[in-house]
């Protein structure tokens, strides 16, 4: 037996062999990601909630904007139309993120994250891919409202140029703000939890703003915080890039408060995605 | 604390030799080292020891089952082992990888099913097993052919094209395990993988996994069900509060627990105390006596007639005289000097 034992057998499945390599490359996790987003909008396919979420919502925002506060705000519908749908398109923007932090807390919850983390794919790729998938959900979104504002009105007075500008704007600032809903996701590791405190957040810091209102009747105390609110900010910016009006400054100012939620929430998120997960 | 090394193994073969002896698990003898070793492990959550110092070793192409009460630390053994978790002691090697030094490595020889299914619900179980097929970087046309593959394999085809939402329980679970096939991985992880199935498809799950280890595929089993253990295991680690407390083949920990118990209850209740002191005496172990019946662990089956005849020699009439399979519970009692958490409490703290 002692002889046999000896030699190599080469019959013997062994892990040895060949050894894996020790990390994935660049154009791996560039993959991995795509395939992650992938999966993000093929869940769509079987929820189609989700897509009423991202197509009627909007629409439903629009129209009772313009109809039901409209003319009382800017005297007719027609011009608070132009004013709004910048606003209305940041607003959008904001609460979309929050399907980063619940489809994230889906994942812990069912062990779906468990399973990606045994693959031998980039550590980052289910949130690379994740936000991919987002990205996504924002250009569709924007083309949304855009269709919709079109229809009942609105009038881009500004270039094409200007509005891919608008979109890449909306996603910086989207992306560097995911970080909070990414954090969001980690702690609440419950899809229905990330909705109420996600909401709970959301809903002041969209509404204390000028997206929906000129700030001039609001209270002092209101104008000081709406006047730096990056809701604010990016509506104004937005505004300026489809309907003209002062650009430089509020995306300066939109882009710096992307910086900030970034520096602040992105180390946050990755400690908690280290030790909470 | 002892080790178990098994060298060369058949399952029921004469090659199933298995020492008791103090060398430690990362030790390489002759021969393949294990496929998954790991030793000293130490992981607390705050106040809480999840596994206090627990060591196994498992040889290629074998089946471990890790055998303990809810609670007791398997799955963060089993999460540890699989590169999820950085115990806060201790060194595991799976498939001769580090799980802290090359974790990548380890991901690439390793398949997972945890105790909550990982499958995308949202998804079709086509879509599950092309997601993670694409993730392994194989083309679209393979991946596609891998997930019918596999659907076929587990009885899903006809499923396959359903959001896994609308699956049963037994029906995700082997969606799950597929899904931990999909890289065809050496080494296998499967934490409590028929909890909660009805008996048909713990069977089927069982016949699964024996046709994978006879493919040559290391299994890592979790259970809380000593019959699983004993279904599929070659060896068995029985853990509770984290540490090892036992480790052995099936038949080893029987015969140490208690395979059977024999039962039996005299006509004349005064007989109780008489009864007892004979059984236990044959039987080498204590005696309880509940309700006017005496039980003894049977280790062997000459304990019955033995004991028997010594009880007609003194003159003991019995109305009642039974073998049974020992409980977990009962093995637990034997192995721990503690009772193990029941079915019932399992279930609430789930
Ligand atoms: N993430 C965690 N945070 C806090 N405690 C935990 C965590 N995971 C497990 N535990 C605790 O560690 C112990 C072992 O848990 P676990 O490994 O899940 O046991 P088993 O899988 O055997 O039921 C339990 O007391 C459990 O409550
Ligand atoms: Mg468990």
């Amino acid at each position: 037996m002692s002889t046999i034992r000896d030699l190599p057998d080469t019959a013997a499945p062994t892990v040895r062999a060949g050894d894996p390599p020790r990390r994935v490359t660049p154009a791996q996790w560039a993959g991995q990601s795509v395939t992650m987003a992938w999966r993000s909008i093929v869940q769509i396919k079987h929820n189609p909630s989700e897509l009423l979420d991202l197509s009627i919502q909007p629409i439903m925002f629009v129209l009772l904007f313009t109809f039901v506060f409209g003319g009382a705000i800017s005297g007719s519908a027609d011009d608070y139309l132009q004013f709004a749908l910048g606003g209305l398109i940041a607003q959008n923007a904001l609460f979309l993120t929050i399907y980063t932090a619940t489809g994230l807390a889906t994942d812990l919850q069912k062990g779906t994250f468990d399973r990606f983390r045994s693959l031998p794919i980039a550590r980052s790729a289910p949130l690379t891919g994740r936000i991919l998938g987002d990205v996504l959900r924002q250009l569709w979104s924007l083309v949304v409202l855009l269709a919709i504002g079109v229809v009942l009105g609105f009038r881009i007075t500004t270039s094409p140029l200007a509005v891919v500008a608008a979109f890449g704007l909306l996603v910086a600032f989207s992306v560097a703000f995911s970080w909070t809903s990414v954090l969001l996701g980690v702690l609440a590791r419950d899809p229905e939890k990330v909705q109420i405190y996600g909401f709970t957040v959301l809903f002041p810091l969209t509404f204390a703003s000028n997206a929906f209102a000129p700030t001039r009747t609001m209270p002092g105390w209101l104008q000081a915080w709406v006047s730096i609110n990056p809701v604010s900010r990016m509506a104004d910016a937005l505004r300026g890039l489809l309907v003209g009006g002062p650009v430089a400054a509020n995306a300066v100012a939109t882009l710096l408060w992307g910086v900030a939620f970034a520096a602040v929430f992105g180390p946050l998120a990755v400690w908690a995605l280290r030790t909470r997960v | 604390m002892l080790s178990i090394r098994t060298d060369v193994r058949g399952r029921d073969g004469p090659g199933a030799e298995m020492s008791m002896t103090t060398v430690g698990p990362l030790c390489h003898g002759v021969g393949v080292p294990p496929a998954i070793e790991a030793e000293g492990l130490v992981k607390r959550f705050g106040a809480t020891t999840a596994l206090a110092g627990a060591s196994l070793s498992a040889a290629e192409g074998t089946v471990l089952g890790v055998l303990g009460p809810n609670g007791a630390g398997k799955t963060t053994a089993t999460r540890v082992l699989a590169t999820l978790l950085t115990p806060d002691e201790g060194r595991a090697l799976v498939g001769g990888h580090d799980v802290l030094v090359e974790p990548h490595r380890v991901r690439s020889l390793i398949g997972l099913t945890g105790q909550y299914a990982g499958v995308d619900e949202a998804l079709t179980g086509t879509e599950n097993l092309v997601l993670i097929a694409r993730l392994l970087g194989q083309r679209r046309g393979a991946a596609r052919a891998r997930a019918a593959e596999l659907l076929e394999q587990f009885g899903l085809t006809d499923a396959g094209g359903r959001a896994a939402r609308t699956y049963s329980g037994g029906m995700r679970r082997r969606l799950d395990l597929a899904a931990s096939l999909v890289g065809r991985p050496r080494i296998l992880f499967l934490d409590e993988p028929t909890t909660g199935l009805d008996p048909a498809s713990r069977n089927e799950l069982w016949g699964m996994v024996r046709t994978l280890t006879d493919d040559g595929v290391t299994v890592l089993l979790t259970t809380q069900y000593l019959e699983e253990a004993d279904q599929l295991a070659d060896d068995i680690v029985v853990i509770d509060r984290g540490a090892v407390v036992a480790t052995g083949t099936p038949d080893d920990l029987k015969a140490r627990a208690g395979a059977a118990v024999l039962q039996m209850r005299p006509t004349a209740p005064e007989q109780v105390p008489i009864v007892a002191r004979v059984a236990g005496e044959v039987a080498g172990a204590a005696p309880t006596v509940e309700q006017g019946t005496v039980s003894v662990p049977a280790g062997d089956e000459a304990l019955m007639p033995a004991v028997v005849r010594r009880l007609d020699d003194v003159g003991v009439r019995l109305a009642e005289l039974t073998l049974r399979r020992a409980t977990l519970d009962e093995v637990f009692l034997a192995l721990t000097g503690h009772r193990a958490v029941t079915q019932d409490d399992a279930k609430e703290a789930v």
